[in-house]
């Protein structure tokens, strides 16, 4: 631990952390524009110059610098302060002071430290330098103009989502940044970009002249489009959502969201079911709330009635729902829409036990049955580092682009049952080794034939540090999934039970991916946002709210609860979930318990206590015995990663990008 | 006293004679560099350090001290492997004024080849890359020749000179950039990236070239190793003043009669090296006006002060400038001399590499003000408002092409400030007139 | 001191481009490039086959030769390097001619050294034959460019013209050369003083005068 002073104030520092750390930890400020934590250090901008000695007399860049024993830095002297002033000048110059019509306003790191570091006055009488907008896709809008060179943009796309499309192309002052071609950018995690600008050369498309930062309510939700629960911030005006952007956690998104969490929010206005309708003669009609409620009323299911919960749904609608049921005599409730039936007596048997942060260490990976970039961008990005720390990845499944390398063995199952001796000998030898299996991998024996690796490759171990180490996971791709499982969303033999059962009343949450022929004879009715195929095939529908609409908790992959506020009320006659939950007890004649939605948390808590606290649920680290034989072609479930929901499928920004960035059609508008 | 013929290391330096090997070897090349690399590591960089041959690339850093910063042990690699170490020489002669190594690679490029090995050697690298500039088209077909010549006489690769020592030497073609003689930006560019700067530390000699141990040397700097090796250490250190010891190649182009090449003791005055080998300044020496003594990075010198100063480190940095690349540009009083200033800006503006944001930014801004010094088209404040840029440039910077870009322009202003307040005066009274 | 631009990528420019490929020589070559680096490292080889391209591209078209989008591809594939890290380094050092160019590219230097000795004349001499910056005379014949300082400062003034070197020019010895080239000649690179040889002074030799009629060995007066 280095002991350094910064402005005369002595303070210890932990070893290998950087001059600017050092100012930071002593509660200095320091101006930065290409520094960025997750990302290389670049050095570029020359904006956190401070005065350090010993050294050579002038000026150092604090981000790149190594504190060491002795150093006595200096942010405040005039040396530092004329430094910052010529850099913020030199930013400038070219820089087209176009604030008032450039969407970064408000929220720009240029602007802000302009002001705090920068002259009065201009003294460039040259022309400024203009630079051609780039094309980068239905999502990057660029003024390229406004770039002032800091490349965390092209860091950003080389070194963490792997894919190495943007670039600075030219040299001196005629440098741009650009993908190649103004191609779109190709990658899931591709508007990451936009939060990482410190300027408004890359913002945001969709929400282009929407709003300014200083209108919008922040409200903390949780992203419900996979199943990693990456932390966001939903912004909204009035009753709309106008954008969505990450929070940092370093657990479980670090400060990513994917294009989808991000950019599918526009559905949110699109399709919406705003009243209930009930179907007349074949046809669904609208009515109101009563003329619903009188319908449901006669129905009279008996303790024949049955419930299957969405993707996206939260615990609370889930435990609502089952109190509902349960009410009625019923235990038939259900998440897992397409017919899974794996055992879920152990969760630690289907849940990512590794965590997220976790696998980032792992030496050695085994993935079957996923393909991760569609189904968890954010872990991508996890195996991307681990990968770069020397781990070793192989996967089972038809081949994906990964963006980690990783050696892929074969398309069916039942290679995890006869592994090539190399992948065998690298699990055998790895200090962290770890399995990660999809839902692609879970049926036909594959997830007892992963538990059986787990036993073989001692994936479950004590680490020379005294850590435990738990290298079994499966990888969820429903928001809902681990939050249903603890709520007992799963029937011995999965869907299945509940068609055996024939009820007369069906209630789905938002559930979109259920084979519906199968309830043909059920009354259906569908609790929900949009209006796609679970309100189809619905003979009732009762209008929901989605996920920024309602408080909720949500279990994400890991097992971790997570809690999200409501940004906004629902539009039109829709309601939060429970509340209809709770009415339609009353139309069923039947008490579920609660009356508040504080009575039916602390209720679900009651039952469920490891839901009454944020953080990773406790499952656990014994595995199951697996065993037996695994076999079958892998198919991943997920044709298009932009299309996933029924909210995303709403969404025009995200039918484009499907259109675009997965079908090639040629959207390119001509930069203006 | 004059540098009498049989002390210059590059006797071949105008390519009267061949550039090969048969008549390199019968020059004194290659002589026994067996026994020179049996001297051990050690021994070649002791003498090297008390010879006092400083860089001769600018920077004027002692080699034999750069030569003895590699570690003594390879550091390891991720898999617990000896990294190995390189030798990078830096043929990226682009400094405006300086044309010496040229000079070497075409017409003695044997002395470089034997060079990289002794070097190479001292300094326990496995291979040295030659980055030649990529403007220099024959030159480098004549060092690819040679090399193929070296090698097929078992002088380099495998167990080079029958010393035992594997030591393999590439020639790698650079494509146009100035920054590339900057030495990280060099080791970028033959990474196969843009020629940007990186952050020191770390310096080169603990992770350069792929991850891997490396110094870069000028050109010359290694092609009179092994000749001061064979005359050793007090021959070499006979010649220039305390601390600028040696011979040196010094270029003189501009206006003197005969500009030309030519190798002569460090600390030789002006006067003499341009009376000597230049038949004088250009009409007299009440002609002269101005010298840029050490390539376009340093500021000039009026007339008065460089005509007695001692060519070398020490002394042109007495007179305000510096040696730099040795590379003598002279301008007599016909000189537009803002505008030759200036088109030294315009040359920085159009080598930065657009990195870091003073060069990015300020070359281009110090050019335009410039441009309209030249004319007059200014106001007078903004001599001291340009002034002022260059400061915040320089020292603000990755690596020194920011300074190189402020300082002659720093010199400009020190020396003739009047001159600029003349244009613009004049430049008033006729937009008045 | 044009400023440069990638040849925009046109469905013609594919067709025409779209399959480069190595001449079998240029195979041999290109090999023996990526074997000077250590294995894995193969990207540095970028710059040397960047190069190499653009001679076969020149070779093709009979012009000093560019380098199309399909041919920077082509290297990206050969290299398995990213495609936009190739554009990178080809628009960042000005040897890559990223569009098309004349049959002979004259690079006059007009930097400071040969400013002084009058590469003013020289761009005025080119400017008089047609000759536009940036720009591909109409015959096909010349592409003409100012750029800076080529390390020929003792020869000044100089233009580079494809591969060659023309030193120590006047106005007329430029158009000499140039009418040489025109004829499909193929003048003497080099100096072009008659008195010269090559960056000595010129006239008496002041010193290694020895060296001009025989390989002096020196080693004797040590």
């Amino acid at each position: 631990m280095p002991k350094v002073k910064v402005d005369g104030v002595e303070i210890d520092v932990p070893t290998g952390a950087t001059v600017l750390q050092a100012c930071e930890l002593a509660g200095k400020e320091i101006p930065r524009f290409c520094y960025h934590e997750r990302l290389s250090i670049a050095g570029n901008c020359r904006m956190c110059l401070v005065e350090v000695k010993p050294g050579p007399p002038k000026p150092q860049a604090s981000c790149a610098l190594p504190a060491a024993e002795g150093q006595e830095i200096r942010t405040d002297s005039e040396m530092v302060k004329k430094a910052r002033e010529g850099v913020m000048e030199f930013l400038l110059i070219n820089h087209p002071l176009d604030c008032p019509i450039c969407d970064q306003g408000g929220e720009c790191d240029l602007q802000d430290q302009s002001v705090a570091y920068g002259r009065g006055a201009s003294r460039y009488d040259e022309n400024k330098r203009a630079v051609t907008e780039k094309y980068m896709g239905p999502l990057i809008k660029t003024t390229m103009t406004r770039c002032i060179h800091c490349t965390r943009c092209v860091r950003f796309s080389e070194e963490i989502a792997g894919v190495d499309e943007i670039g600075a192309l030219y040299r001196g002052e005629n440098m741009q940044i650009t993908t190649y071609l103004e191609h779109a950018a190709k990658h899931e995690m591709s508007a990451n970009v936009i939060d990482l600008c410190p300027v408004g050369a890359l913002t945001s498309r969709p929400y282009a002249f929407e709003a300014r930062p200083w209108e919008l309510k922040k409200t903390l939700g949780i992203d419900v489009s996979d199943a990693t629960g990456a932390n966001i911030r939903i912004d909204a005006r009035g009753r709309e959502v106008l954008r969505v952007l990450p929070r940092n956690n370093d657990d479980v998104n670090e400060e990513w969201i994917s294009d989808k969490a991000r950019y599918m929010v526009d559905g949110l206005t699109k399709r919406r079911l705003d009243k209930p309708f009930l179907r007349r003669d074949g046809k669904l009609v609208a009515v109101n709330w009563n003329e619903a409620f009188a319908a449901i009323a006669t129905l009279n299911p008996g303790n024949s009635i049955a419930a299957v919960a969405g993707d996206m749904v939260d615990c609370e609608t889930m435990f609502a729902a089952k109190k509902l049921v349960g009410a009625l005599g019923s235990k038939l409730v259900e998440g897992r829409q397409t017919g899974m039936d794996y055992a879920t007596d152990n969760l630690a048997a289907v849940n990512f036990n590794t965590t997220f942060s976790g696998i980032e260490t792992a030496d050695a990976i085994l993935i079957a049955g996923s393909n991760v970039r569609w189904e968890a961008p954010l872990l991508n990005v996890r195996l991307r580092k681990a990968v770069k720390r020397g781990a070793k990845v192989f996967l089972v499944g038809p081949e994906w682009e990964t963006t980690f390398g990783g050696e892929f063995l074969g398309e069916d199952l039942s290679v995890l049952g006869n592994l090539p001796q190399n992948v065998a000998d690298a699990l055998s030898n790895a200090k962290r080794p770890a399995v990660i299996l999809g839902g692609a991998a879970l049926g036909r024996g594959g997830l007892e034939a992963g538990l059986a690796l787990a036993a073989q490759f001692n994936l479950v171990r004590d680490l020379e540090d005294g850590t435990k180490w738990n290298g079994f996971n499966v990888l969820h791709m429903a928001a809902a999934r681990m939050g249903g499982l603890m709520l007992g969303y799963a029937q011995k033999g999965g869907i299945a039970d509940l068609i055996a059962a024939k009820p007369k009343v069906l209630l789905a949450l938002g559930a979109d991916e259920v084979d519906f022929t199968k309830f043909a004879d059920s009354m259906i009715v569908y609790i929900g946002h949009h209006g796609d195929k679970g309100a189809h095939a619905a003979d009732v529908i009762l209008p929901a709210s989605a996920y920024t609409e309602k408080a909720g908790t949500y279990v994400n992959t890991e097992g971790r609860v997570q809690w999200a506020d409501k940004a906004v009320f629902a539009p039109g006659d829709a309601r939060e979930d429970w509340t209809i939950l709770r009415a339609l007890a009353d139309a069923f004649g039947v008490s579920v318990g609660f009356d508040s939605f504080d009575q039916l948390r602390n209720a679900m808590i009651k039952e469920v206590p490891a839901l009454g606290s944020e953080g990773l649920a406790d499952y656990g680290s014994v595995l199951p015995n697996g065993g037996g034989s695994a076999a079958g072609q892998i198919a991943y479930p997920i044709k298009d990663f932009y299309m996933t929901n029924p909210i995303a499928r709403a969404s025009a920004v995200m039918q484009r990008c499907s259109a675009e960035i997965l079908h090639g059609e040629d959207l390119a508008e001509a930069a203006e | 006293m004059a540098l009498l013929d049989k002390d210059r290391i590059f006797t071949n330096l105008y390519g009267y004679q061949p550039w090969n090997l048969k008549e390199a070897q019968a020059r004194g090349a290659w002589d026994n560099t067996k026994a020179l690399i049996e001297r051990g590591r050690d021994a070649i960089i002791d003498e090297m350090k008390a010879s006092g041959l400083r860089g001769r690339g600018g920077a004027g850093f002692p080699t034999g001290m750069k030569w003895s910063f590699m570690p003594k042990q390879p550091p390891l690699d991720q898999n617990g492997n000896p990294k190995p170490s390189f030798l990078v020489i830096n043929a990226d002669e682009s400094e405006p004024g300086s044309c010496k190594d040229r000079e070497i690679m075409r017409h003695d490029p044997h002395l470089l080849f034997e060079g990289a090995l002794v070097a190479g050697f001292a300094m326990g690298a496995r291979a040295a890359y030659i980055y030649i500039r990529g403007e220099y088209i024959r030159e480098a077909e004549t060092l690819f020749a040679a090399r193929e010549e070296a090698y097929a006489a078992g002088l380099l690769g495998k167990n080079a000179c029958g010393s035992g020592y594997d030591f393999d030497v590439f020639v790698h073609r650079g494509a146009g950039a100035y920054i590339c003689g900057e030495e990280t930006a060099m080791i970028e560019s033959l990474e196969g990236k843009k020629g940007q700067p990186r952050l020191k530390p770390p310096f080169p000699a603990g992770a350069g070239l792929y991850g891997c141990p490396t110094t870069v040397n000028n050109v010359e700097s290694i092609a009179v190793a092994p000749t001061i090796l064979r005359r050793g250490a007090a021959w070499f250190s006979s010649f220039g003043r305390e601390n600028n010891k040696g011979t040196k190649l010094f270029q003189i182009s501009g206006h003197v009669n005969r500009p030309c090449v030519v190798e002569e003791e460090m600390s030789i005055p002006f006067s003499e090296l341009i009376e000597r080998h230049c038949g004088g300044i250009r009409g007299g020496k009440d002609n002269l006006l101005a010298v840029i003594p050490g390539g376009s990075s340093v500021p000039l010198v009026p007339a008065a002060d460089i005509w007695d100063a001692p060519m070398d480190f020490d002394g042109l940095k007495a007179v305000g400038s510096g040696l730099g690349t040795a590379a003598v540009i002279v301008m007599d009083k016909s000189t537009d001399i803002v505008r030759a200033i200036s088109r030294i800006s315009y040359f920085y503006k159009h080598e930065s590499c657009g990195q870091c944001t003073p060069c990015r930014e300020g070359t281009g801004w110090m050019w335009r003000v410039m441009e309209r010094l030249r004319t007059g088209d200014a106001e007078v404040e903004e001599i001291d408002m340009l002034q002022q840029v260059t400061k915040q440039v320089e020292g603000h910077t990755i690596c020194a092409l920011g300074d190189a870009a402020a300082w002659p322009i720093q010199g400009l202003i020190r020396h003739f400030r009047p001159e600029l307040e003349r244009r613009i005066a004049e430049n008033v009274r006729e937009a008045a007139e | 001191m044009a400023d440069r631009y990638i040849e925009p990528d046109t469905p013609e420019l594919r067709a025409r481009w779209g399959n480069f490929a190595w001449t079998p020589e240029n195979a041999e070559k290109a090999k023996e490039v990526v074997a000077r680096y250590p294995e894995g490292r193969q990207r540095s080889a970028v710059m040397p086959l960047l190069d190499l391209a653009q001679r076969q591209v020149g070779a093709e078209l009979n012009t000093q030769g560019w380098l199309p989008i399909p041919v920077m591809e082509y290297i990206a594939a050969y290299l398995d390097m990213p495609i936009i890290r190739v554009v990178e380094v080809a628009t960042f050092y000005t040897m890559y001619n990223i569009a098309p160019i004349g049959r002979f590219h004259v690079q006059v230097c007009g930097t400071t050294p040969c400013m002084l000795r009058g590469s003013d004349d020289l761009l005025a001499t080119c400017k008089s034959r047609g000759m536009k910056k940036g720009h591909i005379s109409e015959d096909g014949l010349w592409s003409f460019t100012e750029v800076e300082c080529m390390g020929n400062c003792a020869s000044a003034p100089m233009v580079q013209i494809n591969d060659d070197n023309y030193e120590d020019l006047t106005s007329d010895r430029l158009n000499a050369v140039l009418d040489a080239l025109a004829r499909g000649e193929t003048p003497k690179a080099g100096t072009q003083d008659p008195a010269r040889h090559t960056v000595e002074p010129v006239g008496e030799p002041t010193n290694l005068a020895a060296m001009i009629t025989e390989n002096h060995d020196y080693r004797s007066e040590w």
